[in-house]
Order: C-alpha cells, then sequence, then structure tokens
C-alpha cells in the first residue's frame, strides 16, 4: 500500500474508530468480489461506517487525496459493479442497517442503504403494507444495492422497478458533500436528479439515507404453475394472457433444463416431463382476480399446458416459487460453472430467440438453461460450462456474446436488471453511439469532475471532465495510463 | 438577424420571421425554425450554436408560460411538424413516437389496439414533447406514475447539434443512465426532445367514478385515507376545493373488468360514505371537473402544491386559491387569484414546509413572475447547475427558464 493510503487508513481509524477500518490483507479478502465471481480485486481499504457523516468523512479524504472509492451493500450484484480498486478504498454499508421510520399513514419508510430488501416489507407487513421491488436475492441483498442497480424482481411487471419505489435519497456526493435527491413527496423542484440517479451503479455518488414507497397488500392474491411441452406453447401462452389486457402480477417461465436443475437443488415437485413451466400470479381485488384467474388458466389449456396446478394456500404459493428463486444457484447442481446473462428482448420475439439460442447451444456443445422473467422479455439464459475443460470457459463466453447479440438485433437490451458494471461495459457502444455515451458522461462531470466514484464501471471509455477541482498537475491519471481521451 | 443565419436554418427546415404570435413571456423571437425531423432539429440547433443563438423549444405552444420567463430568445424551433407515430408494437405495448404529435392523437391511434399511453392530458391540444418538458401529468398519475415513470426511450438534439438517445424500446432495461428521467420537466432547458418510447397499458374494459362531498376538510382527508389504505385498488384519487372554506368534492376512479367493478364500486361507496358523513354516488363518467387545472392554463396564475399524503387535512383547509388534484399522490394543483399571486405562494410555501412539500408557481404572466420567486427553494441546486452547465455550457437553451436561473 502507498504512503498515501497508509495516512488516509490512519486518518479513517481516527475519524471511525480502529475496528472500521481494514487494511489486513486476508481480511480484505472476503470484499474482493460481488456475486460476480470471476472478477477479483482486493480492495486497499475497507471501511465500515455507521452513519451518514461518517460516509461523508470517508469521501471528502478520498476525494482530497484522489482517491478512488466503491461503495458496497451486501455483495449480491451480478455485473461487477461493487468490485473494489486496488487502490482504493472500499464503502462497505453493512454496519448501516438501521430501519428509520415506517409511516403507512404516509406510505412511506425510511431506511438506511444496508437495510436488506426483505426486512422493510418485513417492518411495514404487520399494518398490511409491503416494498414493491422483490429481487429474488431480497433475504441479502441491500437497499442501497436496489436504488444503485435500479433492480426489478419477478414482480415488476405489474408494479416497476426501484425507481417507481423510491421518493427521494440523502447521499454523499463524490466531493463529500450530503444532499437530498427528491424528499418525502413526489416532484420537488428542478431537475430529476433522484430519477438519473437511481440506476447510475453507484458512480455518481454514496447512499446514505433511503424513503421508499411502501403499497397496500392486495386484497388477494393467485398463483399458478403451468407445465407444458416446450417453451414455444408457454410462450403462447404468455402472448395471449397479454393480448388479453390482462397485467399479472408476475410470469415467469423455465425450460427443461432449468427445472431439471431446481429439482436437483430444491426438489420443487414440478410436473415430470414439462419442457417448460410457466408461474403466473394475479392479485387485486378478490372481485377481479377470481375472474382473471379463470380466464389466465383458460388460456394455459388452450396453449397446450398438460398439467395446471392451483397454489391453495401460501405455503403452496412459496412452493412454485421456490424452484424459481432457486434457479442461479440451482444449476450448479447440473454445471461446475456458468454464466447468468440479463438481456432483454420484446416479449413478441420470445419463441425466435430461444430457438436462436437452441441452435447457438446446439452449433457449439455449451448447455444453456433459460429462466425468465417471460412477461417483460427480461431473459435470464444461464450458459454453463466446465472451466477444467479447455477452452469450455472462451466457447461459453461466446455463447453468453452471441445471445446478447440475438438480444441487441431484436431491437432489446444488454441488460434488464443485473446491471452493466465491469461485466457488460464493453458491450455498452452495442446499444450506444459514442454521442449517446458521452451525453450520458456528462451527467457523470456534474457529480464526479475527478472520475474517483466507482470508476472504470458502466462505461467503455471514461470521458474526462472539463474542470477537475482538486490537486491535479499534469496529465489526467486516467490519460496518462491511456484509458481515456479529454473530450 | 443576418440573411445568411435565415439562409443557413433555412437550408434545413421551414423558417419564418417571428410574430406576436410567437412570443414567450412576452419575448418575440427573431425566426421560428419548423423542421420535419430530428436530423433537421440537429441542423437547425448545429447552426443557431455556431451563432450563439437562445433557442426555446415548442410544440403546440400550450404551456409556453410554464417557468420562469427566459432571459431572451431568438430562435423557436417547433417541432410541431414532427408528427408520427414511428411505430407501435402492440403486443409488446410499446409505442414511439415523435415529440410533435399531440396526445389525444396518440391516444386515438392506440384506442383500436385497446391500449392507452396511462398519461391524462392535463392541458387541450399537448403534444407528446410538451408533456415531456414540462413533466405534465393528471388523476392516473396515482397509479401509473407521470411521465418519468412511463417514458423507456428518448431522443434528444443536444444545445450542439448532436443527436442522443437515452434508454430503449423495451420496458425493462438497465443499460446506461436513465437520461429520460433528467429531461422529463426539464422545460426545455436541457435539449430538444424529438422522439420518445413509452410503455403502453391495456384499455380496462370498464371504468367508474365514485364521487362524495364534505364541507368539512379533515372528513375529506379521512376519505381520502380510507381509500388510500384500502384494497380497492383506485386508478385514480382526487379531490376539487374551488373555494376555500367551501366543500371539497373527492372522486375515486375505479377500473377493471365488467365483472368485478359493482362490487368494487358498493365497498368505495361505502368507505367514502362513512367517513365524509355523506351520501357517495357512481357514475359512468367523470365529473365536469376531472382532470383540468384549476385555472386559465395559457397565463394562471397557477402553483404545484405537493404535500405528505396525510398532511392532506390540513392542506385542504388552509391552502389559499382554488385545490384540485392528485389528493392520493400528493400533488395538487392551486389557481390563484392574479392581484395576490405574492401572498399567496407565501402562503402555499409555508404550508408546503410543514408538510415536506413544495409550491412552485406554474404558470403566470410575465410581469407576475417577475415580481415572484417562481421556484422556492431547491434542494440539491448547485448539482443543477453543473448538470446544466454540461448539457449547455453556454446557456442557450431556454435561458432563465428554470430553477435558478439556469
Ligand atoms: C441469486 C441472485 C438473484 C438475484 N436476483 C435478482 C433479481 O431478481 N432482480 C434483480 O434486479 N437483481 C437480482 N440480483 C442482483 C442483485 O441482488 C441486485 O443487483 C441487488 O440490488 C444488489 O444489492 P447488493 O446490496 O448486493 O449490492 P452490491 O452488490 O453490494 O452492489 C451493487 C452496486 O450497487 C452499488 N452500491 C451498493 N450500495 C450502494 C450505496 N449505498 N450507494 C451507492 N451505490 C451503492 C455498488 O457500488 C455496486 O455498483 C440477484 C443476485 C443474486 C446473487
Amino acid at each position: 500500500m502507498s504512503a498515501d493510503l497508509d495516512i488516509l487508513a490512519a486518518e479513517f481509524a481516527a475519524q471511525l474508530g480502529e475496528d472500521s477500518v481494514i487494511t489486513d490483507r486476508q481480511r480484505l479478502r472476503t470484499y474482493e468480489c460481488d456475486g460476480l465471481a470471476h472478477h477479483r480485486v482486493v480492495p486497499a481499504i475497507v471501511v465500515l461506517p455507521q452513519t451518514a457523516e461518517q460516509v461523508a468523512d470517508v469521501v471528502r479524504g478520498c476525494a482530497a487525496a484522489q482517491v478512488p472509492f466503491v461503495a458496497r451493500g451486501s455483495g449480491t450484484g451480478l455485473s461487477g459493479g461493487a468490485l473494489p480498486h486496488a487502490e482504493g478504498v472500499l464503502i462497505v454499508t453493512s454496519r448501516m442497517r438501521r430501519i428509520l421510520e415506517v409511516d403507512t399513514a404516509n406510505e412511506r419508510a425510511v431506511v438506511e442503504p444496508g437495510v436488506i430488501n426483505l426486512d422493510v416489507t418485513k417492518a411495514a407487513s404487520p399494518e398490511g403494507w409491503y416494498f414493491a421491488p422483490d429481487p429474488s436475492s431480497q433475504q441479502v441483498c441491500s437497499v442501497g444495492g436496489n436504488v444503485a442497480e435500479n433492480s426489478g424482481g419477478a414482480h415488476c411487471l405489474k408494479y416497476g422497478f426501484t425507481i417507481n419505489h423510491v421518493l427521494g435519497v440523502e447521499v454523499v456526493t463524490p466531493d463529500g458533500e450530503l444532499v437530498w435527491l427528491g424528499g418525502t413527496t413526489r416532484d420537488t423542484p428542478g431537475y430529476d436528479l433522484l430519477g438519473a440517479f437511481i440506476g447510475s451503479e453507484g458512480t455518481l455518488g454514496i447512499t446514505t439515507k433511503i424513503v421508499v414507497r411502501l403499497l397496500r397488500a392486495p386484497e388477494s392474491v393467485r398463483c399458478l404453475l403451468a407445465a407444458f411441452p416446450g417453451v414455444d406453447e408457454a410462450g403462447a401462452a404468455v402472448s395471449s394472457i397479454i393480448a388479453d389486457g390482462v397485467t399479472p402480477a408476475a410470469i415467469e417461465m423455465m425450460d427443461a433444463l432449468a427445472i431439471e436443475a431446481a429439482e436437483a437443488a430444491v426438489a420443487c415437485g414440478y410436473p415430470e416431463g414439462a419442457g417448460a413451466v410457466l408461474i403466473v400470479e394475479l392479485d387485486g381485488p378478490a372481485a377481479e382476480v377470481e375472474h382473471t384467474f379463470a380466464a389466465v388458466e383458460q388460456r394455459c389449456t388452450e396453449a397446450g399446458a398438460f398439467e395446471i396446478r392451483i397454489a391453495r394456500d401460501d405455503a403452496e404459493r412459496a412452493l412454485f416459487w421456490k424452484g424459481r428463486k432457486s434457479a442461479f444457484a440451482a444449476v450448479g447442481r447440473i454445471s461446475p460453472d456458468y454464466i447468468v446473462q440479463d438481456g432483454v428482448i420484446p416479449r413478441t420475439a420470445l419463441p425466435e430467440v430461444l430457438r436462436q439460442i437452441a441452435d447457438l447451444s446446439g452449433g457449439t456443445g455449451i448447455r444453456v438453461a433459460n429462466v425468465f422473467h417471460a412477461g417483460d422479455g427480461n431473459l435470464h439464459p444461464l450458459v454453463l460450462f466446465d472451466d477444467a475443460k479447455p477452452g469450455e470457459a472462451e466457447t461459453a463466453e461466446e455463447v453468453s456474446g452471441a445471445i446478447l447479440d440475438l438480444c441487441i438485433s431484436h431491437g432489446g437490451s444488454i441488460t434488464g436488471e443485473h446491471g452493466v458494471g465491469v461485466d457488460k461495459s464493453k458491450h455498452m457502444s452495442r446499444m450506444f453511439t459514442d454521442d449517446d455515451l458521452d451525453t450520458m458522461q456528462r451527467l457523470r462531470c456534474a457529480f464526479d469532475p475527478a472520475g474517483i466514484c466507482n470508476p472504470g464501471k458502466v462505461f467503455p471509455t471514461p470521458r474526462l471532465c472539463g474542470e477537475v477541482p482538486g490537486k491535479h498537475k499534469g496529465p489526467h491519471p486516467l490519460q496518462a495510463a491511456g484509458l481515456a481521451e479529454q473530450f | 438577424m443576418p440573411a445568411d443565419t435565415i439562409d443557413e436554418l433555412g437550408a434545413a427546415s421551414e423558417v419564418h420571421r417571428g410574430t406576436a404570435a410567437d412570443a414567450v413571456d412576452g419575448m418575440v423571437p427573431a425566426l421560428v425554425a419548423y423542421p420535419r425531423s430530428t436530423a433537421a432539429v440537429s441542423t437547425v440547433l448545429r447552426a443557431a450554436h455556431g451563432r450563439g443563438l437562445r433557442v426555446v423549444p415548442r410544440g403546440a405552444g400550450t404551456r409556453l408560460s410554464w417557468g420562469d420567463a427566459p432571459s431572451a430568445v431568438d430562435l423557436v424551433v417547433d417541432v410541431s411538424r414532427l408528427d408520427s407515430v414511428v411505430s407501435h408494437a402492440a403486443g409488446d405495448l410499446v409505442v414511439t413516437v415523435a415529440a410533435g404529435v399531440a396526445l389525444a392523437t396518440l391516444q386515438e391511434a392506440l384506442a383500436p389496439h385497446g391500449q392507452r399511453l396511462a398519461l391524462d392530458p392535463v392541458v387541450t391540444g399537448g403534444t407528446i414533447g410538451g408533456a415531456i418538458a414540462t413533466a405534465s401529468a393528471g388523476p392516473l398519475r396515482y397509479r401509473y406514475g407521470s411521465v418519468r415513470d412511463l417514458l423507456i426511450g428518448i431522443t434528444v438534439v443536444r444545445a450542439d447539434g448532436i443527436v442522443t438517445h437515452a434508454g430503449g424500446t423495451v420496458v425493462k432495461n438497465v443499460a446506461g443512465y436513465d437520461l429520460g428521467k433528467l429531461y422529463t420537466g426539464s422545460l426545455g432547458t436541457l435539449g430538444v426532445i424529438t422522439e420518445a418510447v413509452f410503455r403502453l397499458h391495456p384499455l380496462p374494459e370498464a371504468a367508474r367514478w365514485v364521487t362524495v362531498a364534505t364541507p368539512d376538510s379533515q372528513r375529506a382527508a379521512a376519505a381520502v385515507a380510507a381509500v388510500r389504505s384500502s384494497q380497492n385498488d383506485a386508478v385514480a384519487l382526487e379531490v376539487d376545493r374551488p373555494v376555500p372554506g367551501e366543500p371539497v368534492t373527492i372522486g375515486v376512479a375505479l377500473e377493471g373488468i365488467a365483472a368485478g367493478i359493482g362490487a368494487r364500486c358498493d365497498e368505495v361507496c361505502r368507505l367514502l360514505g362513512d367517513t365524509a358523513g355523506a351520501r357517495a354516488s357512481v357514475a359512468d363518467s367523470p365529473p365536469d371537473w376531472w382532470g383540468l387545472l384549476p385555472h386559465d392554463t395559457a397565463t394562471g396564475p397557477g402553483a404545484t402544491l405537493t404535500h405528505e399524503p396525510a398532511a392532506l387535512g390540513d392542506v385542504l383547509a388552509q391552502a389559499p386559491g382554488a385545490v384540485r388534484g392528485s389528493a392520493g399522490a400528493g400533488v395538487l394543483a392551486v389557481g390563484l387569484h392574479a392581484t395576490r399571486v405574492g401572498e399567496d405562494l407565501d402562503a402555499l410555501r409555508v404550508l408546503a414546509g410543514r408538510h415536506g412539500g413544495s409550491a412552485v408557481l406554474r404558470c403566470a404572466s410575465p410581469d407576475v413572475k417577475q415580481r415572484c420567486d417562481v421556484w422556492g427553494p431547491v434542494p440539491a441546486l448547485p448539482l443543477m447547475q453543473r448538470v446544466k452547465n454540461e448539457f449547455d455550457p453556454e446557456h442557450r437553451l431556454a435561458p432563465g427558464r428554470f430553477v435558478g436561473g439556469i
């Protein structure tokens, strides 16, 4: 560690207390990766602040020394967003887990960034309210991470993403100032910086408080599991449900390989011989749901479902979901290694894209398990490989890249909810022109002119900002390293 | 205006000399350009940029009096001829539309497919670009959110003429910064919006409006709270209080399937009746005030008042002027008297300050705006100024129209 970093670590220890600063290499290694485990970097310093003011102190220290910093919540991110910087500080929010307020009369809760997603709902549910964003990782991921990634979940088809459920955030800007974006009411005057901040993957500042919206729990929730001979039939069922003008709370699909993995992992007991299953959930006023549910059931039958199970109670509903929610981890049972993709296609292109993925798989011998949010076309192809076999990892990477090409050529996106991070920044130019990326980075320059807040994420080429405050002499470090051009 | 400027702009677009009808807050622009494509908007802006012209974008011109008065206007870029629905992917519930299309025209195009953009018109004749630039939303925002929540992709021409995109054409997409949010409500100060992509929703099979009136603000607030915490899934929850001290009408819109809506209406009627202490009634068309601003939109004067939902009783009891809007979302429009805008705005700010919100003078005549603080306190203003400096370093786009002189 350089002398600068030593001084910084000592400063942090004085400000936050010795036990909140980690510099021991062995302990630092705990933080070397997030959910995208094949990217690993040991940070120089880890800090574990307990208050917004402490976060601000740390960031001010970093800004003064021009040391990069990265925020980390629970480290479940799947795009390497929380990948540390070797010469930088990792700011971990795991000691900021207080739920500061649950105010159902105002339909909101105020939480610290390290609060676990599911704990918000747990705190609000005694009064019949809940926090809608429900990523499959909701038992462990943090609300701060949800804000950074604009996380979705199975139910975002009807209820939207994190962005639709956050009223305000308190943020430490990259120069160490505490500001509020949004607040406790909607339509705060001025630019919608809150909207632009959510989903910025930790590159515009560190969230230290979040005002989330709470929703009233629906009166009725009905869930069915339908088994189809194959993905074509299941896809047709999805299309006809949507064409009826129904907006289910969720429609999820798994193909045969994904089912096989889930059975091996959690014995979810899905109908035998299914080439694809759909989980369809409806919620809302009982008078509506009953009627619509019958229509959905009918659509599944017409499309060729050979078995339909209807959850009789919450326990059975949880069982239907168990297979789906465990799917990522479950493929570990059928393959030593895998890549999780997150591309999006227009829902109507589903059958065609699935066929093309099958062709890719057939042509390369790389197996692909498909689990996805069928209602909104967000695919999660799991590309299976064995790193021990020479060349397989590379082939898997190629298949994975080709799947993203398919998504883009069908007018979709390279990421629906997992974020760009370090993983997909190289693919950004396939979706956006240089001018588009330059314009996005103007926002970045407004927040972080020195480029020290989670650098190297999201954008393939960093843009140097016009005026760089601080102690710069000579060329910008990124420029010197040949990583950026001055625009 | 030098002739070669007119020639240069004219090469890409029809150009007229500005007339009184083109005035923005009383200022007549030297020129008005009528480009027909994003490329033409780009050429026009590039030329304007090279010559240092101050530019105000315009759709149908229905909301030009919103925001502060710009400090100067040389060129109005009228996008009303970018008027095509570019593509409608009905099966995907997504539409791509040029900025100059009137919202009503778009809805007409979508209706035969049983779909709609879940956004109320707010003003008559307004365009999509105008709706985005002013972040206008009406009653449906309670269930569907406002423009920002429906917009999934956007094309914007920057002050220097560069054409840029953000977002995409699928609903679920987190690639890159969501600049659509930043442009929404920016009143033309960051770029000229030329195209937008929206997520759509199915048209409901059945819709009903349940209303009740009460002279008591606290009872009105209790009625609204009862609906908010019920499980009836209202799509809109509005109040209308035309005169301080006079009765408040509460309006609830329900949408859904014909088979279920009757039972839900009965339940909402009962809730409203019990809490408001008056008889509620059901209609199959909205009340005549529904979704309209409580003042003349052209000049107002009108304010937007936001508040925490539970503060509604105090707001209804104390707010001056004519109050109407989405009590469910905590966003109300207030019609003010031209003679006492300053005092009333102050009173609204005291009220908003008490309840976590803000009061903004949404629209007024230029002389009124000159006498008032249009925006009130703006948190994070320095960051907003930095954003403006990055997107429009020379402050040529609608200069002075937005918060803090942006
Ligand atoms: C099994 C599994 C299932 C998943 N399912 C879903 C799913 O269904 N939907 C979905 O959207 N995602 C899903 N994810 C991805 C992941 O859980 C989400 O992205 C989650 O929001 C990340 O939260 P985290 O606390 O783990 O953040 P981290 O991984 O710690 O960080 C993620 C990003 O957020 C930034 N960050 C974290 N905290 C802050 C803060 N306070 N301020 C600023 N930036 C911050 C980091 O710098 C990083 O860029 C899944 C992941 C796993 C492992």
